[in-house]
C-alpha cells in the first residue's frame, strides 16, 4: 500500500522482536511503523476521494447516534467545529473508528483528542461497553505536564539500563553518581531477563521504587541509561526517538540519562463487538454482518475503540494488526448489513429531525452554562484521580473513592461555566460536551476494575478470599485463574478467548436498571471486599524488594495472595 | 493547558481561550505549526524557556485564518491530490508478495516519508503568496517519494506531468527556505533538484516521442 518496511540485505522484508515475544516476526518501518502505515491509509483514502468514492467530513465531530423507534442506528449527528453547525447524517450502517480514551487519564501517550467521547456517546445510548478497566501501562514514556511521549521498548532492547540512586532524594547529577550507589533494581530482581522483563511487570517494579520514594529525586521518574553505549551505534539504532527525547527535555539522552515514568498507553476495552464462526470449521465466517457489529443494529466498531483481540493485555504492534483485521472484515460487514436490513426498514425522517433537534438544544444549554467551576479544573481532577487510582495498582478502597470523586466532579459539571461564548469554531463548548463523555467512561473503568475476580494486566491489590457468588462469566473467569498465576500476562494473554469474557456482568450494559447497576457497585466497592493488602500498600522494605524473586514474575504479590494460588491449583 | 484554565488579557481582564489546532504534541500530526516569535515551526517542540519572553505567536500567513492561531491547510491536501501521492494498488484480490527492495533504498525514502504536511515549507517560502499557485516544497517531495516506490512508480509520468502544470516545479525560486524550516529534517531542497532533472527528462522524451 506504499509503506516501505525495513529490508533483509537480499530485500526481503525484515523483522523484528517487541517485549513478549519470542521471535522476530513483526514488519517494521524505522522506529515509527504505526505512523507510517496511518500516512499510507491516509494516501488511500485521498485516492479514493480523488475517485469519487469517499467524502470526508473533516472537522467535524460526533455527538450521538441516530435511534429510530425499533432501537436501530440510522446515522449520526455532528458538529462542524468551524460554523458549529448541527447536522444529522443519514446512513444504513455506521462504523466508529475513534480510537482510544488515553485523556480520560489526563496525561497518557495518545493523542489529546483521544477522549473516547464517541464510545462513551455510544455507550450511553445504549451500545455495551465491555472490558473497560483493561488499560494498558508503557513502563517507558518522557513524564511532561502537558502529555507522556512515548519512549519506545527498543531503547532497552538495544542495552538500555533501568537504574535509580540508592540514597532517596539524592540530589547529586546522574553521571556524578558512581556505579556502587546506584540501584539497576529490575537487573537485580529479575537477573534472567534483565531490563527485557515484560511491560507489566517492568511497570509495576518502576512505579513500585517509585511509590516507597526511591524516584529521581523524589519524584516519580527512574533513569533509563543508555550512556554507556556509544554514541554512533546510538545514532544509527536508536537515532528517531533519542531525537524525540532530545527535542522534548532539552537534554542529550547520549550524555545524559533519560528521566522516564510509566504512562497510560493503551485501552484493551471498548465497545463490545461480536463475530460470527463458521459452523463448518468453528473459524471465522468472514461473510457474516455481525463482525464488528456492537449491540446496536446498525453500529459497528473497529480499532482501538473495541474491545475485542487484545484480551486483557496487548503485545507491541498487534494493535496495527487488529485494526487493520477489523476494518477488513468490518467493512465488508457493514455493506452486508446495510443491503440486508438496512434496506428493508422504513424511512426515519422523525429520527434524523428529533436527534439534530436534540442535539441542537443540547448546545444551546451548554452556551448558556455560566456557573463557577472551571472545566480545565474539572478535566485535571479527573485525570490525576485516574491515573493515581486506575492505572498500575489499585486498591479496592481507593477505586470506592475515585468512584465517589467522579461523581462530584459530575455534579461539579452541571455548575460549570464557559468563558468562551462565541458562536464560531468555540472549542471550549465541544470540550465541555466531550468532559462530561469522558466522565461517564472514567465511571466504567473505575467500577470495571472493582469487579471481582480481578482481571487482567493491572493489578488489584487485594486479600483474603474474593466474594463467590456471581454469574456463569465470573464462574468461567475463575476457573481459568486456577490455571493462571495472575501476573504472568504472556499466558494470560493466550488465555482470554473473547467468548468468555463477555457473557458476566463485567460487560458494562447501560440498559441494565439503574438500582441493579449501583446494587452491585457498592457490594464491590464498600463493605464486601476485604481491605487491601498491607504489605504492598504500606512502603514495603527495601530489603525485601531486592531478594531476587522466582522468575515467574509474583515478585510484588503479598504472601496470602501466593498461598492462596498454590493452594488452588 | 495552565492558561487554558484562566485566560486574562495582558491588563488582567478575563478572555476567551485562544483556539489553535493540535493533537499529537509530538511532531506526528503537523496540525499545531505556527510562528513563534516570528519563526515558522511546531508549536509543540517550542519549548519555553528556550524561547526570547514575552513569546509573540502568529497563525501561519500562507493559509486562510480560521481563528486566532488555526489556520485552513486544506490547499496542501490538495495539491497532494493533484500530484497522485499514493501508491496505485487494486486490492481486491490477493496480490501475493510485494517487489523486493534494497535497504539502501528504503533507507533514503524513509527520510522522505517523514513529511507530516505542517506547511512551514510553504509558510517560508518566498514564491507561495496571493500571486502565485505555487504548491510549495512538500508535495514536490512526495513525488520524489512516491517515484522511488517500485509499485508507486506506475504513476511516476503523471506526477511528473502534474509537477510541470500549473503550480508546479516551474514556480520554484531557488530560495532554499524551506529545507531550513522543515521540522523533520527532509532533505527538500535535494528533492526538488532530483525531481527538475526528472522532469526536464520527461520533457525530453514527450516531445521527442519516446
Amino acid at each position: 500500500m506504499g509503506v516501505m518496511f525495513n529490508r533483509t540485505p537480499e530485500g526481503l522484508l525484515d523483522f523484528r522482536r517487541f517485549g513478549g515475544t519470542k521471535f522476530h516476526r513483526t514488519a517494521f518501518a524505522g522506529a515509527t511503523t504505526g505512523q507510517q502505515l496511518l500516512y499510507a491509509l491516509d494516501e488511500q483514502v485521498r485516492r479514493f476521494e480523488v475517485e469519487g468514492l469517499v467524502h470526508k467530513h473533516e472537522m467535524w465531530e460526533f455527538l450521538g447516534l441516530v435511534r429510530d423507534s425499533d432501537g436501530n442506528c440510522r446515522g449520526i449527528v455532528a458538529l462542524d467545529c468551524v460554523s458549529m453547525r448541527i447536522e444529522a447524517f443519514p446512513a444504513m450502517s455506521v462504523m466508529l473508528a475513534t480510537g482510544g480514551p488515553g485523556i480520560v487519564f489526563g496525561r497518557s501517550t495518545n493523542s489529546v483528542i483521544n477522549t473516547g467521547t464517541a464510545a462513551s456517546a455510544a455507550y450511553q445510548e445504549g451500545a455495551r461497553y465491555a472490558n473497560g478497566e483493561f488499560i494498558q501501562v508503557h513502563p517507558t514514556s518522557i513524564p511532561a505536564s502537558d502529555k507522556l511521549r512515548l519512549m519506545s521498548e527498543s531503547a532497552r532492547g538495544e542495552g538500555g539500563r533501568v537504574w535509580v540512586p540508592r540514597a532517596r532524594g539524592d540530589k547529586r547529577a546522574p553521571k556524578s553518581i558512581p556505579e556502587s550507589e546506584r540501584w539497576y533494581f529490575l537487573e537485580e530482581k529479575y537477573p534472567a531477563y534483565g531490563n527485557l522483563v515484560p511491560r507489566d511487570i517492568a511497570t509495576r517494579e518502576i512505579f513500585q521504587v517509585c511509590l516507597m520514594g526511591y524516584g529521581v529525586g523524589g519524584k516519580r521518574e527512574v533513569y533509563l541509561d543508555l550512556t554507556h553505549i556509544p554514541r554512533k551505534e546510538l545514532d544509527i539504532k536508536l537515532g528517531g526517538i533519542l531525537e524525540i527525547y532530545e527535542k522534548f527535555v532539552g537534554e542529550d539522552p547520549r550524555e545524559v540519562p533519560m528521566k522516564v515514568f510509566p504512562g497510560m498507553h493503551y485501552s484493551m476495552g471498548g465497545l463490545w463487538v461480536d463475530y460470527a464462526a463458521d459452523p463448518r470449521h468453528g473459524t471465522l465466517d468472514e461473510t457474516s454482518p455481525r463482525n464488528q457489529a456492537t449491540n446496536v443494529p446498525g453500529l459497528y466498531a473497529a480499532g482501538e475503540v473495541d474491545y475485542l483481540y487484545h484480551g486483557a493485555n496487548r503485545l507491541g504492534a498487534n494493535s496495527l494488526v487488529a485494526c487493520l483485521y477489523a476494518g477488513k472484515i468490518g467493512g465488508p460487514a457493514m455493506v452486508r448489513d446495510g443491503r440486508d436490513r438496512g434496506a428493508r426498514l422504513p424511512p426515519g425522517d422523525g429520527a434524523f429531525a428529533g436527534a439534530k433537534k436534540k442535539w441542537e438544544m443540547e448546545f444551546a444549554r451548554l452556551a448558556r452554562l455560566s456557573g463557577p467551576e472551571n472545566p480545565h479544573v474539572i478535566a485535571e481532577e479527573m485525570g490525576d484521580w485516574m491515573t493515581d487510582n486506575v492505572t498500575v495498582i489499585r486498591h479496592d478502597g481507593k477505586l470506592a473513592e475515585t468512584d465517589a470523586k467522579l461523581q462530584e466532579l459530575a455534579e461539579r459539571w452541571d455548575r460549570i461555566g464557559l468563558s468562551d461564548r462565541s458562536s464560531f469554531a468555540n472549542r471550549e463548548i465541544s470540550f465541555v460536551n466531550q468532559l462530561r463523555n469522558m466522565l461517564v467512561l472514567a465511571r466504567v473503568m473505575t467500577r470495571g476494575a472493582g469487579r471481582a475476580p480481578a482481571r487482567g494486566v493491572p493489578r488489584r491489590a487485594l486479600q483474603g478470599a474474593r466474594p463467590r457468588e456471581g454469574g456463569h462469566g465470573r464462574k468461567r473467569a475463575s476457573a481459568r485463574r486456577r490455571e493462571l498465576p495472575q501476573n504472568d500476562d504472556r499466558r494470560a494473554h493466550r488465555g482470554w478467548p473473547a467468548d468468555h469474557l463477555c457473557g458476566g456482568e463485567h460487560v458494562a450494559d447501560s440498559a441494565a436498571p439503574a438500582e441493579v447497576l449501583r446494587d452491585r457497585a457498592s457490594q464491590r466497592l464498600t463493605g464486601k471486599l476485604p481491605p487491601a493488602c498491607p504489605e504492598r500498600s504500606a512502603s514495603t522494605s527495601a530489603a525485601r524488594t531486592l531478594r531476587p524473586p522466582p522468575l515467574t514474575g509474583r515478585s510484588t504479590s503479598c504472601p496470602t495472595d501466593r498461598a492462596r494460588t498454590s493452594s488452588r491449583s | 493547558m495552565e492558561v487554558a484554565k484562566d485566560p486574562k488579557t495582558r491588563d488582567g481582564r478575563r478572555t476567551s481561550p485562544v483556539v489553535y489546532d493540535r493533537a499529537c504534541l509530538e511532531e506526528v500530526c503537523g496540525s499545531c505549526a505556527m510562528r513563534v516569535n516570528g519563526v515558522a515551526r511546531m508549536a509543540c517542540t517550542a519549548l519555553i524557556d528556550s524561547l526570547a519572553q514575552p513569546v509573540k505567536l502568529e497563525p501561519l500567513a500562507k493559509f486562510p485564518v480560521v481563528r486566532d492561531l488555526s489556520v485552513d491547510r486544506s490547499s496542501m491536501f490538495e495539491s497532494l491530490k493533484r500530484v497522485k501521492a499514493w501508491v496505485p494498488i487494486d486490492g481486491t484480490y490477493d496480490l501475493g508478495p510485494g517487489p523486493r527492495m534494497a535497504e539502501s533504498e528504503r533507507a533514503y525514502a524513509y527520510e522522505l516519508s517523514k513529511c507530516i504536511t505542517c506547511g512551514n515549507c510553504l509558510e517560508v517560502c518566498p514564491q507561495v503568496n496571493d500571486r502565485s499557485s505555487f504548491m510549495g516544497a512538500a508535495p514536490i517531495s512526495q513525488v520524489a517519494l512516491f517515484n522511488r516506490h517500485p509499485t508507486g512508480r506506475m504513476l511516476a509520468a503523471e506526477r511528473l506531468d502534474a509537477l510541470m502544470g500549473e503550480g508546479g516545479l516551474d514556480e520554484c525560486g531557488n530560495a532554499q527556505n524551506c529545507v531550513r524550516a522543515c521540522p523533520k529534517s527532509i532533505p527538500l531542497t535535494t528533492s526538488i533538484a532530483e525531481m527538475f532533472r526528472a522532469t526536464t527528462a520527461h520533457g525530453f522524451r514527450k516531445l521527442f516521442g519516446s
